[in-house]
């Protein structure tokens, strides 16, 4: 499939939200691929980002439109595989000393290379400095900082306590790698999600392929180039391409993946022809609610933070939408109608402090939501757009219809539609309506409203009075549930996520009951339930031959 | 079918099955349920698999007595929110990791356990606050109508149903949305279930099998040497006679002591279960034509014939494979290609134990590796050189038995893991929640973005408080 022009591919997007026609054919044109040998083995995938539905079918239209160069196939794959095999059969991988190393040279790479990275990440989405910095290096750096820190405490197997059913014995738990990994990252955050789960996995003592994203192609070479550069070539290793590519390394046998549902099905079906495990970090639609009892000038700064200035909303846990009380709505407005320009002056289309739409795609699919009947009429505020810089302007929206498609699609972008409800309980009713999202926001000061919030909405991370915070925070294990994805990583969360953790029992040759063996008595099954009963007293009256049950 | 599976999901929706006490009410009446029912479900086992009471006992009733003792008395706990540690920048808040529930889940078990993979699972389930649909395989009908019959009469029947059928229950039960799939069984089957459930982004929990080898080294006592080879006997024949997914399936040795290992096995298979295939005792049968079949179809592959060293008969009519040791047969046939599932035991000598860890790694991973040895560097290099789902010293099958530890596989024999905790987290979606209170805010946060801001951040991703201080104040150089 060849798509020559724009308007072709903007006619066949447009299909792909009305009705999912265009799903189907990335479907078959990447199921095809997969269906022939699986003579390779891989452990793991990461998928990570958040392209919801649509947002594949833009990248994949992206993709066919570029000159593919054939030089990565399924051979090729395979040999890549065989030999990062090889490597993690040499048990390289699995010493502390090499992990250290090689997360180290990361961290080296992070501090030396700072100006490239930002360089690249301007190109690619003109993300300003200061926000590279702190959504992207800085959170890569800490992350591989903790995993230096913590990582022999990590690698340490854990003693658990064994029954008297065992006894005498000890038992462990030790976690060991999976194998080879495949990491496939996204063009949102493409140095942060793309690095974060290779330092999991590293930790972890695996063999890792990583996929950056053929969206965000600056930074996509850069990781090739540095991470050639700073770590071990025979376990380390970037493909650069898209779906061909993706197809050809999906083929081997891997594991760990973030991008949208939609990828992210075709990922797991994947996967489950080699019974590869997956982490799937998908995205979904992020709800903030917000009741009328709160600080209102902090609240505006916070969801702005979450919005706009985290990637002009093209994040997986930025605000997607607003949901608050009628009477309270316009104050709301007002509020963050004031902040927004004390953030990104009178005219925001020529701040530097706002990151602009990827690619024309992503542009047109976002002006589609925005021109919908019965939405276009809805903007409060914003709405200015500009194709030649790919940019829209912070834009609100006031009660758009819930069947709208900036009301059914993930927005990933700088739009906010703010819903309005009578009671602010009924704002549960209207997320749980929807797939269960990545993230889920409330702002109130109502102790009852917070608990039950936490209790009745289903979200892969919840952060009251505040947005995307949540995420910075290792301690909290950062990953979805339902649409939003599955497993979950950060912190030693990441550790767990790319390690087997191996049940070990060590008995002696002592303490042999005979009651396990055969030929079978009534008197063995006596004695057989006061051992499951654990009851020492039961277990001698047992042996004496006196238990009754 | 679709109408019950939307009754569980009306019932996840109503919340009831988020209360504690619901849990525990069911988990109590699931102890009920096992306890009163032991002598029906001793005769479904016998009428499906020939299993002793005793030993379904030990494997089944007890298990599941055992599971859900230790669930309840430990629920409490688990459904506690976890603290998550703050750095000290975001003071003052609070972060909590939380369990909840993932919804409606489907449980598919298999035939040589029927009550213990069918029960143990849904033990998690119920821990953990969904609602459960279990799908027990229709190769052991008894135990499938007993559980048909009977948990209607003590669970909660709009949140915990079963259903009867086959692979094309199976396969409608596939088409249909679910939170949560667990699956005990084959990797071929494991592979539609996880492909069927990519479309639903459905996460599953796979419970497969492989080729559990067991390593026997030279010991230092002739004492132990015995004890070994009961335990090597008691985890081969003993659960459901080797068709079990941790049953050992091949044995490794040094050429040097295999003769004096197989005497002692033999001896200990007519003292447990008798020495005439006519009057076996104490061992379950084959569970059905099909399955003897192909058991009998490894034996028919004259090579192998050749190799077998005691047992070896087969009664079609009655289900029964005699204990059956077989001494090198070729690493090429099917019988040590594939994963057995019966009562025959392939014995592979090796000139160095040692090699046996090499022999192990050419073969897909196990779900479990069982050594008897008492060298502990050996032991060493078979946990940090080898991967399995877990490791036995010195025994066999009694890691099922302990609910602290994870039961699950890796590679070709699963992946997720469940027991005590674990089941309860198989079950769980670990929610991240974190509190933030209004004041004090950090304003270099917000754009727009200036030097001082990034000088600020830089600090405080160190957690620099000094520096911070000093950078407040006027004084920090960068």
């Amino acid at each position: 499939m060849t798509i020559v022009s724009a308007a072709a591919a903007a006619a066949l997007f447009k299909d792909c939200t009305r009705c999912f026609k265009f799903s189907s054919i990335v479907g078959v044109g990447l199921g095809g691929t997969l269906t022939y040998r699986h003579t390779y083995k891989i452990n793991r995938v990461h998928f990570s980002g958040s392209i919801p539905s649509s947002y594949y079918c833009c990248a994949t239209l992206s993709i066919t439109m570029e000159e593919v160069k054939p030089t990565f196939d399924v051979d090729k794959a395979a040999v890549l595989v065989n030999e990062m095999r090889k490597t993690f059969s040499s048990g390289k991988t699995k010493s502390y000393e090499w992990r250290m190393s090689q997360l180290e040279s990361i961290s080296k790479m992070i501090d030396e290379k700072e100006k490239e990275i930002i360089e690249a990440l301007h190109k690619d989405l003109s993300k300003p400095e200061l926000e590279a910095f702190l959504s992207e290096i800085l959170m890569t750096k800490s992350s591989c900082k903790l995993a230096l820190k913590e990582l022999k405490h990590w690698m340490m197997p854990k003693k658990v306590e064994t029954s008297m059913a065992t006894y005498p014995s000890s038992a462990e738990i030790v976690s060991e790698p999976l194998g080879v990994v495949l990491v496939i990252s996204t063009w949102n955050f493409p140095f942060l999600l793309s690095l974060d789960p290779v330092i999991g996995a590293i930790a972890a003592g695996n063999a890792v392929v990583l996929k950056p994203s053929e969206i965000a192609p600056a930074t996509s070479s850069l990781l090739t180039k540095l991470l050639g550069e700073y770590v071990d070539e025979s376990a380390i290793r970037v493909v650069e391409g898209a779906v061909r590519e993706t197809s050809a390394l999906l083929e081997q046998k891997y594991l760990y993946i973030a991008g949208g549902a939609r990828v992210g099905r075709i990922v797991m079906a994947a996967a489950a022809k080699h019974l590869t495990p997956v982490t799937l970090e998908l995205g979904g639609k992020c709800p903030a609610v917000v009741d009328s009892n709160v600080n209102l000038q902090v609240t505006a700064k916070r969801i702005i933070a979450g919005k706009w200035a985290c990637n002009n909303g093209q994040a997986c846990i930025g605000v997607d939408y607003i949901i608050t009380t009628k009477e309270f709505a316009q104050k709301l407005i007002d509020s963050l109608r004031s902040v927004l320009e004390e953030f990104f002056g009178k005219d925001p289309m020529e701040s530097k402090d706002l990151s602009r739409i990827v690619n024309s795609f992503q542009f047109m699919r976002l002006v589609n939501l925005l021109d919908e009947d019965k939405v276009s009429d809805k903007i409060v505020f914003g709405g200015q757009r500009d194709e030649s810089q790919l940019q829209i302007a912070p834009t609100i929206l006031l009660d758009v219809p819930e069947d709208s498609l900036i009301m059914q699609e993930e927005i990933f972008g700088p739009l906010l539609p703010i819903m309005t409800v009578e009671k602010l309980e009924d704002s549960l009713d209207m997320i749980n309506r929807k797939p269960k999202p990545l993230a889920a926001y409330l702002f109130s000061d109502d102790e009852q409203i917070k608990s039950k919030f936490v209790q009745n909405i289903s979200a892969g991370g919840i952060a009251i009075n505040d947005t995307v915070l949540q995420l910075t925070v290792s301690g909290l294990p950062f990953g979805g549930v339902g649409e939003s994805g599955m497993g979950s990583y950060h912190g030693e969360f990441s550790f767990d996520a790319f390690s087997h953790k191996k049940a070990v029992l060590y008995r002696s040759f002592a303490g042999d009951a005979p009651t396990r063996y055969p030929p079978y008595t009534p008197g063995k099954q006596k004695q057989m339930k006061a051992l499951v009963s654990g009851n020492i007293f039961n277990i001698i009256l047992a042996l004496l031959g006196w238990f009754r049950d | 079918m679709e109408g019950s599976v939307a009754e569980l999901r009306e019932t996840f929706k109503s919340g009831r099955t988020r209360s504690v006490a619901w849990r525990k009410n069911q988990l109590k009446a699931l102890l009920d349920l096992v306890n009163e029912n032991e002598e029906s479900i001793f005769k479904a086992l016998h009428q499906d698999l020939g299993k002793d009471p005793v030993e379904s006992y030990r494997d089944e009733v007890g298990v599941i007595q055992k599971s859900v003792s230790y669930s309840l008395s430990c629920l409490d706990k688990w459904v506690a929110p976890k603290k998550g540690e703050l750095p000290l920048l975001f003071f003052p808040a609070k972060g909590q990791v939380l369990p909840e529930p993932l919804g409606v889940v489907l449980i598919f078990s298999s035939w040589n356990f029927p009550i213990t993979l069918t029960l143990d699972p849904l033990i998690g389930a119920i821990s953990a606050g969904n609602t459960v649909l279990l799908k027990p395989s229709e190769l052991a009908p008894a135990s499938l109508s007993f559980l048909i019959e009977t948990i209607p009469l003590y669970l909660d029947n709009k949140a915990i149903k079963v259903i009867g059928g086959g692979a094309d229950v199976g396969e409608r039960l596939l088409k249909l949305k679910w939170d949560k799939i667990f699956f005990t069984g084959s990797p071929r089957v494991g592979r539609l279930v996880m492909t069927a459930a990519a479309r639903y982004l459905t996460p599953v929990t796979l419970e497969l099998g492989g080729k559990c080898p067991a390593i026997m080294d030279a010991l230092s006592s002739p004492s132990k040497t015995k004890v070994a080879a009961k335990r090597i006997v008691g985890g081969k024949w003993g659960p459901c006679t080797g068709q079990a997914c941790i049953a050992i399936d091949y044995l490794l040795v040094e050429d040097k002591i295999a003769s004096t290992l197989i005497e002692l096995l033999k001896k200990t298979i007519k003292r447990f279960y008798g020495e005439n295939i006519k009057d076996l005792k104490s061992i379950s049968r084959i569970v059905n034509k099909h399955q003897l079949q192909r058991l009998h179809n490894f034996l028919k592959d004259p090579h192998v014939a050749a190799s077998v060293v005691y047992g070896g008969s087969v009664n079609e009519e009655k289900l029964v494979i005699e204990p059956t040791i077989l001494l090198d047969p070729p690493l090429d046939s099917e019988i040590m290609t594939e994963e057995i599932f019966g009562p025959l035991l392939p014995i592979i000598t090796l000139k160095n134990i040692e090699e046996s860890i090499e022999f192990i790694n050419s073969k897909p991973n196990p779900l479990v590796i069982y050594a008897f040895t008492e060298d502990e560097t050996f032991k060493k290099r078979i946990l940090s050189e080898t991967s399995s789902g877990a490791v036995t010293f010195n025994d066999s099958m009694v890691q099922f038995l302990s609910d602290t530890l994870p039961f699950g596989g890796v590679g070709q024999s699963g992946f997720g893991r469940y027991h005590g905790k674990y089941s309860f987290d198989t079950f769980s979606h670990e929610k991240a929640v974190m509190h933030r209170a209004f004041f004090p805010e950090l304003e270099p946060r917000y754009p727009p973005w200036n030097d001082f801001k990034l000088r600020f951040l830089k600090l405080a991703y160190r957690f620099d408080y000094f520096g911070i201080i000093l950078l407040l104040i006027g004084l920090k150089r960068s």
